[in-house]
């Protein structure tokens, strides 16, 4: 187990220097010069010459881009270009906000889909499943940036049972994560019937059944508890996919996390903002997975032997 | 030997397809994508009025005979505008998903023929790029490159073609395997020829599933870039781009936002019951 670990942790290491070099070289890629296009056409040879100074664009790229991962693995992101604080600390402000939409999006979704996964397949093949899965396949559909404001007309404007945005109380908490868990929901319903299909066909539900437990028992006590462990990598893929969204939802609903952070900075031209906050969800995204590749190799032992 | 295998899976695919496409999602989804095509293509010929008219005096006006998506705040008719909004992303969806299945397929066949190094160097690359969760490496590269079209679709298919190579790149290693691979091989047929005559024939059922798919992926990622306001710029409509300009009339004129979101919605949800329908058709186990 501790050989596996060490090795799973070690084939991470390349892909967190992949990704904070590529982040890197996002800077390089803005058109012309970066210094130039953040202060704008009016801004004097001067301040162009003073920002790339402090940005470090005057220095070598090898020794830009040694300094970058020296100061990114020391949590140094560098300095905001509008509002003068370290990056790092301005995403650290915002990262419980994100996290709690996150948290609160993958409940909402957990809850949604286990159930309409679970009777699409048990009814399977019937109006239920086809029902089930339409919904499913239309929760994927709608996008969130339309979902959330629909939402927020019904609940917040029209019915007034909700705040329409900000962060406080766990009632503004609801119609982001709604928002937010509801494509998520929609992917799990579909993953948790089919690996409800896969066990439910295993032969141990057969024994089960013919030994005389029931066919509730069989699926909520057997089948169920061994169709979620192929739904935890799911989940946790779909960790990724929440990040992402959560830009969008933070910026509809006004919730101060990073993703809101990311869109402000961008709007700005504050690169070094726009690096960090990109630079940290990818290595949340990257630890997530290595956390559930090691949870599944505790697991399910087969994943270590391989 | 080469042949019988490539017939037999036109076959199973035309069975299949026949079979799994008679199934009420899959034929709505076929309709949904035809009207669309249909409505983008025709839209100057089908609507009395142009997107670009304004009817100041009536602005924000709601649904009418006349107007049946009503006008929005320049008073432009909206429902033109969701038709050309609809050439938008239907012209992203087709050039990203043949841009990203193209680049995907080459890397993918090149990465699992030949193995060893190459696979491995492409792998770790292939790792990296799938390290930035959904689209928050094209949310970057826009953000870097500047909002336009042009850099939607490029930022679009520098993260999209990752997919389409693990898939092609999979079936590879599985077809290379074959005995009409090896017995080609032997004949002395070249590695260009191999992989376009023998190999990659057995990747497209499922490559065209991904890229159906993949429509539903890129229509949808080009309007919520468009929507941050990071994709295509006004005048120009985009479903994105009005559902995010109708926000601010949210509460007195509603429609701005809802029928570009409902277009939206429906044209996704066409290509996800097109691509899960093919997918039916394709994979036997799940059509027991």
């Amino acid at each position: 187990m501790l050989r596996y670990l060490f090795r799973r942790i070690l084939l991470t290491i390349p892909v967190l220097l992949g990704v904070a070099t590529l982040v890197f070289s996002l800077i390089h890629l803005v058109p012309g010069d970066p210094a130039q296009a953040m202060l704008g056409d009016g801004a004097s040879p001067q301040d162009i010459a003073e920002l790339r100074v402090s940005l470090g664009l005057d220095r070598p790229l090898l020794d830009q881009y040694v300094t970058f991962l020296r100061q990114a693995v020391t949590g140094d992101l560098g300095t905001s270009f509008r509002t003068g604080q370290p990056v790092t600390s301005m995403i650290v402000e915002r990262l419980p906000a994100t996290a709690e939409l996150a948290f609160a999006a993958m409940f909402v979704a957990i809850l949604i889909a286990i159930p309409l996964g679970v009777v699409a397949a048990v009814w399977r093949g019937t109006a239920v499943d086809y029902g089930a899965m339409t919904f499913a396949l239309a929760g994927v559909s709608i996008p969130n940036f339309w979902l959330g404001p629909l939402l927020a007309i019904v609940f917040a404007v029209e019915l007034g049972w909700l705040p329409v945005s900000g962060r406080g109380t766990p009632a503004h908490l609801v119609l982001p994560a709604v928002s937010l868990g509801l494509a998520l929901a929609a992917i799990l319903a579909r993953m948790t019937r089919a690996s409800l299909l896969d066990e439910l066909r295993e032969l141990y539900v057969r024994a089960a059944r013919a030994r005389g437990v029931s066919r509730a028992f069989a699926i909520a006590g057997h089948a169920l508890r061994n169709s979620m462990v192929p739904l935890l990598t799911i989940v946790a893929l779909q960790f990724g996919a929440v990040l992402t969204g959560a830009v969008i939802t933070e910026t509809i609903f006004a919730w101060p996390g990073i993703g809101r952070l990311l869109i402000q900075s961008i709007g700005f031209r504050d690169y070094p903002m726009v690096q960090g906050c990109i630079l940290l969800i990818a290595a949340t995204y990257v630890t997530v997975n290595l956390v559930t590749d090691l949870m599944y190799g505790v697991l399910d032992p087969r994943i270590r032997l391989e | 030997m080469t042949l019988r295998l490539r017939s037999g899976l036109a076959l199973r695919l035309r069975s299949g397809l026949a079979l799994r496409l008679g199934s009420g999602q899959a034929r709505a989804g076929v309709a949904i994508v035809t009207l669309v095509f249909f409505g983008a293509l025709a839209a100057p010929w089908l609507l009395p009025w142009d997107a670009a008219t304004q009817d100041l005096p009536n602005r924000l006006q709601g649904p009418t005979w006349e107007h049946w998506f009503g006008l929005d705040e320049l008073g432009r008719d909206i429902l033109a505008r969701v038709l050309l909004g609809a050439r938008v992303s239907l012209l992203v969806g087709l050039v990203v998903v043949g841009v990203s299945s193209s680049v995907g397929m080459i890397v993918g066949a090149i990465s699992g023929y030949y193995g060893g190094r190459v696979d491995q160097l492409i792998g770790r690359f292939m790792d990296v790029l799938m390290a930035f969760p959904g689209m928050l490496l094209a949310i970057a590269l826009v953000a870097v490159l500047g909002p336009s079209l042009v850099n939607v679709v490029l930022a679009l298919a520098v993260i999209g073609w990752v997919g389409y190579a693990r898939l092609v790149r999979g079936q590879v290693l599985r077809a290379r395997e074959f005995e009409y691979v090896t017995a080609a091989r032997a004949l002395g047929a070249g590695t260009v020829r191999i992989l376009a005559r023998h190999v990659l024939p057995t990747a497209m059922p499922p490559l065209l599933v991904q890229a159906t798919l993949g429509m539903a992926g890129a229509i949808l990622s080009e309007a919520a870039l468009s929507f941050l306001g990071l994709g295509v710029q006004p005048p120009t409509p985009s479903w994105g781009t009005m559902i995010n300009g109708g926000r601010v009339h949210l509460l007195d004129a509603p429609h701005l936002t809802v029928f570009p979101g409902l277009f939206l919605a429906v044209v996704v949800l066409g290509f996800n019951f097109l691509g899960d329908g093919l997918r039916d058709a394709i994979d036997p186990r799940r059509q027991q």
